[in-house]
């Protein structure tokens, strides 16, 4: 397993692609949440806004860019037809795919924290400025506060999620475009719906079983007694999804020629 | 010539021989399908109008609102009317109802707390070719905050002076003209407007909106109503071409089922009448609540599998090293460009014309109604959707050309459709900012689906998260066809920079 792990965190090292998918991941989650933080407005006492959900925006982009370097970790090497060479070095296939799986989860985080972070920051330094000040009831954002602590941990750990749910799908399709195509479909699909679906039992279903809207409860700070489902069950939900496609990733790369 | 019909013919052959691909349009065509079911999951067949039932249907098929109290005698030619508007009054609304609770109509209180006129509560004088709900009318009416206003058949409204309080409406022939005055004699022209000649009724009308508040949160978005009444105060009521004989009656023109219904008061005290009305005369508007559009929600889906259709037609090629022999045989790059884009667009053309008419009509079906929306307006829906689908592939296989990765390709053109789309529907962000995205970023085409009409005479929250795109259909679809054009320009210039 040392072996496996040394030789997949060596092709994703020495190749660029894998290291500016990192930089940009944790850039434009950034970015995007100073850009909706700069948006966002309270103008008076009792806005109702998340100013901590508000923040971490960032993450609805930043989710896609780790979707993108999973899928390449192993989409890339159908690609290239260096699976085969993978495969003969390490012929158990489970083994493959957990060295990727530290690898993957590895280099998320190292997109993911430095990304929060500034999302995090973007909101504490620029929020104030928007009328979320002490006097409308919004002290500045403190990872003190047990709510934002769980927010800002908990959207690294659902990248991280995101990006293991990815890996698993991609083994699955075994081509890197249509699993970048399938993760964007499962993770953006399920909030277009819930826009339309005027049905409120099914409403609530969809809020609570697909990935993006339970795993992003996480991000909640206020009225998360009312949430279909709560924070840490949401990110549960979303792990329940990463487990699955890692599960069937793993079987039909077992049961697949390569 | 010929050589580009033989590309095109080799691009066609290289798409339908990749099976993938085949499936590939087959599963678009079966997600919009299979969205437009789930969109409509647990809808029952009952009509969701702002009325609870439906609407009636103006004299253009727009849906519309028609609850007004009338104080009315027959016309049956030409004549005119003449009254001095003395006051208009509104109501307080009653308390929003508790979450939970169905919203009930209130009994009409004995004596309603009065406060301001909503802006768009009317009083004045009315010609209506008959009683039924929906009806032709011309009208000339005090409003609560915007002056006179000349409005005709729920759609037209035509602003006149700020303070007049003399209302005159004359009927000659087919035309209607409504003219206001400040003191009773000097009149100016508001407008006109036409109205079939022959029996008619005429007199003077109360009507007013309910009280809105729109809210929007990170999430969603939600309308608060509820019914007031408005009272006008009528003296110096003179109509010249009536019936000989014929006397002031009161009637409420009313949309059955509308829980605005207007009350039916009217007291006559020698030249003064008092009118209390509720319930609008004004084209319905959309707001939260089922849309036809929404039956074409898969097109989001859709638009994810057209975008891996447009990558991989490139970026296969590179893979494969294809590429090297199709520029050996077309050594023009940009007439290769131009064949894939033309192939790829009218498949996807064709693809989403069938997924698309599918769709309506089983979202039609579920739905079990059409929200008002005419045969012209349910066609662009459709061809909307396909030419959007089309164009959006050919977006896709730019940003392949140019980026010749198809991870990463893909996911650009996914996230820059359909995220936009997402942070401003959803009511991610404020109102303002949603605006813009949806007219600067390529989601804005999804303006191509929408059924909704912005009336000015009409109070409603137009913003995203209701439904309100900023830009019209075609405008807004002229954004991604922009994006489209210069991802193209710039694929072309790569292409013949670069080594294949």
């Amino acid at each position: 397993m040392t072996g496996a792990l040394h030789a997949e965190w060596t092709k994703l090292r020495t190749v660029a692609g894998p290291l500016w998918l990192v930089v940009g991941a944790a850039a434009l989650t950034a970015a995007l949440s100073v850009a909706a933080v700069a948006a966002a407005e309270c103008p008076a006492t009792g806005c109702g806004q998340d100013a901590v959900r508000t923040s971490l925006t960032g993450v609805q982009l930043g989710q896609a860019i780790v979707a993108v370097l999973a899928v390449l970790v192993i989409g890339d090497e159908y690609r290239t037809g260096l699976i085969r060479t993978t495969l003969a070095t390490v012929p158990s296939r489970v083994t493959v795919l957990a060295a990727k799986g530290a690898v993957v989860a590895g280099a998320t985080l190292a997109a993911a924290v430095p990304g929060v972070l500034g999302a995090y920051l973007a909101g504490r330094l620029m929020l104030p400025g928007r009328g979320f000040t002490a006097a409308h009831g919004y002290p500045p954002l403190s990872l003190t506060d047990g709510a934002t602590l769980r927010a800002v941990a908990g959207s690294v750990l659902y990248l991280t999620l995101v990006a293991l749910m990815s890996l698993g799908l991609a083994a699955a399709v075994r081509d890197a475009p249509t699993g970048v195509g399938t993760v964007l479909g499962v993770l953006y699909l399920a909030p277009v719906l819930i826009t339309v679906v005027s049905d409120p039992d099914w409403e609530k279903r969809l809020r609570q079983l697909t990935p993006s809207n339970a795993g992003l409860s996480i991000q909640h700070t206020i009225g998360v007694a009312d949430l279909p489902i709560g924070p840490w069950a949401g990110l549960g939900v979303l792990a329940l999804w990463s487990a699955g496609a890692l599960l069937l990733g793993g079987l039909l790369l077992r049961l697949r020629d390569a | 010539m010929s050589g580009f019909v033989g590309l095109l013919h080799a691009e066609l052959t290289k798409f339908r021989s990749v099976r993938g691909w085949v499936i590939g349009c087959g599963l678009a065509v079966f997600l919009m399908l299979l969205f437009a079911g789930l969109a409509g999951a647990g809808n029952s067949h009952t009509g969701n109008g702002p009325g609870g039932g439906a609407l009636p249907v103006g004299p253009d098929g727009t849906r519309v609102l028609d609850g007004l109290t009338l104080v009315h005698q027959p016309l049956d030619g030409d004549g005119s009317l003449t009254v001095r508007v003395a006051s208009l009054v509104g109501s307080e609304p009653p308390e929003p109802p508790q979450d939970g609770a169905a919203p009930t109509a209130p009994e009409r209180p004995a004596a309603p707390p009065t406060a301001a006129p909503e802006p768009w509560a009317k009083a004045g004088l009315i010609v209506k070719s008959g009683t039924a709900p929906g009806s032709p009318y011309a009208a000339v009416m005090v409003t609560g905050g915007h002056g006179v206003r000349m409005q005709h058949d729920f759609v037209h409204d035509t602003a006149g002076p700020a303070d007049a309080r003399w209302l005159r409406l004359v009927r000659a022939g087919g035309t209607v003209t409504g003219y206001a005055s400040a003191d009773g004699t000097a009149w100016t022209q508001v407008g006109t407007a036409a109205l079939a000649a022959g029996e008619a009724t005429a007199g003077i009308f109360v009507a007013t909106p309910g009280h809105e508040e729109f809210d929007q949160y990170p999430g969603g978005a939600s309308s608060i109503g509820g019914k007031v009444i408005a009272t006008g105060t009528f003296d110096n009521l003179v109509i010249a071409g009536g019936r000989p004989g014929a006397g002031w009656e009161t009637r409420a023109v009313a949309n059955e089922n509308d829980p605005q219904a207007p009350p039916l008061l009217s007291e006559h005290d020698g030249d003064t009448f008092t009118v209390q009305g509720s319930g609008d005369v004004a084209p319905a508007t959309g707001g939260p609540g089922p849309k036809l559009e929404q039956t074409l929600v898969g097109s989001f889906a859709a638009l994810t599998v057209v975008a891996v259709l447009g990558v991989l037609f490139v970026t296969t090629e590179y893979r494969r090293g294809l590429v090297r022999t199709t520029f050996t045989t077309t050594p023009g790059r940009i007439r290769v460009l131009a064949a894939k884009a033309v192939v790829l667009g009218a498949i996807t053309f064709a693809v989403g014309l069938v997924a698309s008419t599918g769709a309506l009509l089983l979202g039609k079906a579920i739905l079990g109604e059409d929200y008002g929306a005419t045969v012209g307006t349910q066609v662009r829906l459709v061809v909307g959707t396909a030419a959007l689908l089309a164009v959006a592939a050919v977006f896709a296989l730019a940003i392949g050309t140019i980026l010749r990765r198809g991870a990463g390709a893909v996911a650009a053109v996914v996230v820059l459709i359909t995220l936009p789309y997402i942070l401003s529907v959803a009511a991610v962000l404020p109102a303002v900012p949603a605006q813009w995205v949806l007219r600067l970023t390529p989601a804005a085409a999804f303006a191509v689906q929408q059924t909704l009409h912005v009336w000015p005479q009409v109070y409603q929250a137009y913003t995203p998260a209701f439904g309100y795109f900023p830009l019209s259909a075609w405008g807004g679809f002229a954004v991604l066809c922009g994006w489209t054009a210069a991802a193209l320009a710039i694929a072309a210039v790569l292409l013949r920079r670069r080594d294949a």
